[in-house]
């Protein structure tokens, strides 16, 4: 990613992004969804564009995720 | 006794069990207690290790913060069990604690560090944020100018402090929230209304029309 792009990713903002709050709220409902295989971002649009910005719930999103996965395989 | 709320009929045989056990009282909520525990030690040790040594946190520091974070969580699981509304499997319920626990300690644990400081203010490494090459200066030198005068004038105070600290400093969120008294939520819908502004700013000045992701 260069410069230009990575400052325009920056500074994007989707109207749908519910915010923090509401995604690490349902953060355990988005992540079975996920993990079941079915289209979460379809059913949640405002959680999944959360997740695309924001790092630290992406991360915390992606960490359950694996927590998930690890235990049911 | 925890009151439950959620109809049984809703929940998947696992969950239903951890539930009436976890409810319950006697040896059966211990042990289960303890299976939970476990569970979750093991997630908040993984975690811990994945995102620790960025943070720089390691050896009995980053255990003791795993073995934190998993004992917090279950208090919390415990506490709140009457919250569980059966929307997910209860584990996936139970392990989002451990995991929001072990950021939320790491986010504490950055102001440990001998070596950061909410100070500086160095504008110098706004190009090395975003990735723009030095050799490229002569592209990208007022575009970058331009986004600083807007951090000046478009900006809050407030705002203008938190983008110095994430983006300039590199300060984790969590670890701003801990210093600013505040909340990730709140720190990300203040920069959510600031990154808007400096978008339209430069959108205003022409540069963000012209210079499309993808550009090389």
């Amino acid at each position: 990613m260069n410069g230009w792009s990575a400052l325009d990713r920056f500074l994007r903002t989707d109207p749908r992004d519910v915010g923090c709050a509401e995604a690490m709220e349902l953060l355990h409902v988005y992540v079975d969804v996920v993990a079941s295989g079915a289209p979460a971002e379809q059913r949640y649009p405002g959680i999944a564009a959360h997740l695309r910005a924001c790092g630290p719930c992406g991360e915390d999103f992606e960490a359950l995720l694996a927590a998930v996965r690890d235990t049911t395989d | 006794m925890y009151e439950i709320p959620v109809a049984s009929a809703r929940l998947d045989p696992e969950s239903a069990e951890w539930l009436r056990v976890l409810a319950g009282a006697g040896p059966r909520r211990e042990a289960a207690l303890a299976r939970l525990h476990g569970m979750l030690l093991r997630i908040a040790q993984a975690e811990a290790r994945r995102r620790g040594p960025r943070m720089r946190i390691t050896g009995p520091e980053l255990e003791d913060l795993a073995y934190q974070a998993a004992a917090d969580a279950v208090m919390a699981i415990t506490a709140k069990l009457g919250q569980f509304r059966g929307e997910s499997r209860f584990t996936t319920w139970a392990y989002k604690f451990v995991i929001l626990e072990v950021s939320a300690k790491i986010g504490r644990h950055y102001w440990r560090r001998p070596d950061v400081s909410l100070d500086a203010e160095d504008w110098d490494r706004l190009p090395g944020r975003f990735g723009f090459e030095p050799a490229q200066e002569s592209e990208w030198r007022d575009l970058l100018a331009a986004l600083r005068r807007a951090v000046d004038t478009e900006l809050t105070a407030r705002q203008r402090e938190a983008f110095v600290a994430l983006v300039l400093d590199g300060v984790p969120v969590d670890a701003l929230a801990v210093r600013l008294g505040s909340n990730r939520n709140a720190i990300y819908k203040m920069m959510f209304d600031a990154r808007r502004k400096l978008r339209a700013a430069l959108a205003a000045n022409g540069y963000l029309t012209h210079h499309t992701p993808g550009r090389s």
